[in-house]
């Protein structure tokens, strides 16, 4: 028992463990969802995270322990951005016809999100520091902590908003969409991904790639859309404000 | 191999990205820049190749380099537990609305009439 308790102890603080409990987890939530023929409530990144934070609450394990190893995968989100323009370049043509609309759409689309974010919960009761971390929960969560940080808000309450905007977005999106009437024709997919990656960025844009190539590749455009004009406007319009 | 070599060209762009967003103080985070300097490098057939194989991989999987910020938050829903029911609030119809008003300007603005295909 004591050697169990020794090889648990080694095991558990070593990167080993984050990197392993993070990849296998992630696939067998995966192949539910495959089974689910994608589900939106069977969405892997809800149920990898409710099992991988259950399971660190359990068993004691400090977060920073775990991110040890699973950095090795977070690290992959950088070039995973620069992966998008991949999908884009092969619609190049498309993209350049509809740029001006799709442009309109990113920034009325992102200003409602972020407007109405800040406007509820003023109407709410919430503080200023949570009303202005709240400003950038469209936008990617690395770049929604540093847009919180430059206007007075709580980087770590950013990252939390835009993780839960994601998983909304993600588990509610195409049943809004349907009740919509938005069709699902080639043109239907465009608006249904570019909004999924306007609204609910890449947490949003991975349910996209998953359920239609088309509504993928926009998706990625708008997350990476959201991230420019985020990061230039809402600094900006947070100065007006000040 | 292909993989391997498309890894190492998104690296490098995403390393060009980060030195242009630094030195010229861009508040566009480095691999964003990254991906429009991508954005040319495709043209090129020895980029093209070997990123489409990795960029194939790394998207399919989008969600999974996701987790280890997921857990984190997690892990750390005290903080959100302060303002409770309110923030859920706020997030869902926000969310909601952002969905809303970017696909319905899209469908407004399509392109018609379309050659309608068959419904899927």
């Amino acid at each position: 028992m004591s050697d169990f308790v020794a090889l648990w102890v080694y095991l558990s603080s070593s990167p080993l463990f984050g990197l392993t409990a993070t990849l296998v987890v992630y696939l067998v939530a995966q192949a539910a969802y495959n089974r689910s023929g994608h589900a939106p409530w069977a969405n892997p990144v809800l149920w990898s995270v409710v099992v991988l934070a259950g399971a660190l609450l359990v068993t004691g394990v400090d977060y920073p322990v775990y991110f040890s190893g699973a950095q090795f995968i977070h690290f992959l989100l950088g070039p995973a951005v620069v992966a998008l323009a991949w999908p884009l370049w092969q619609r190049r043509a498309a993209v350049r016809a509809r740029w001006g609309r799709l442009l309109v759409a990113g920034l009325v689309g992102g200003t409602a999100a972020s407007v109405s974010a800040v406007a509820i919960g003023w109407a709410l009761g919430l503080q200023p520091d949570v009303l202005l971390s709240l400003a950038p929960k469209s936008v990617t969560a690395p770049v929604a902590m540093g847009i919180a940080q430059s206007i007075g808000g709580v980087p770590a309450l950013s990252a939390a908003f835009a993780l839960l905007t994601g998983l909304v977005g993600a588990l509610s999106g195409k049943y809004l969409f349907d009740l919509l009437q938005i069709p699902k024709d080639t043109q239907g997919w465009t608006a249904r991904g570019f909004a999924l990656g306007t609204a609910a960025h890449g947490i949003g844009a991975a349910r996209a790639m998953q359920v239609h190539s088309e509504a993928g590749a926009y998706a990625g455009l708008a997350l990476g859309l959201q991230v420019l004009l985020g990061s230039l406007l809402i600094p900006l319009v947070a100065r007006l404000f000040a | 191999m292909d993989g391997l070599k498309g890894l190492a060209w998104l690296l490098v762009f995403q390393c060009a990205g980060e030195a242009i967003s630094r030195t010229a103080g861009l508040p566009v985070p480095g691999p964003v820049v990254g991906m429009l300097l991508m954005f040319g490098g495709l043209f090129l057939e020895r980029v093209r190749v070997p990123v489409a194989a990795c960029a194939d991989i790394l998207l399919a999987n989008l969600s999974l380099l996701f987790i280890p910020v997921g857990v984190g938050v997690m892990t750390h829903l005290a903080l959100l537990h302060r303002y409770g029911l309110r923030l859920l609030v706020v997030i869902v119809l926000s969310t909601w609305i952002g969905l809303g008003v970017t696909a319905l300007v899209l469908h407004a603005l399509r392109d018609r009439p379309e050659p309608e295909a068959a419904d899927v």
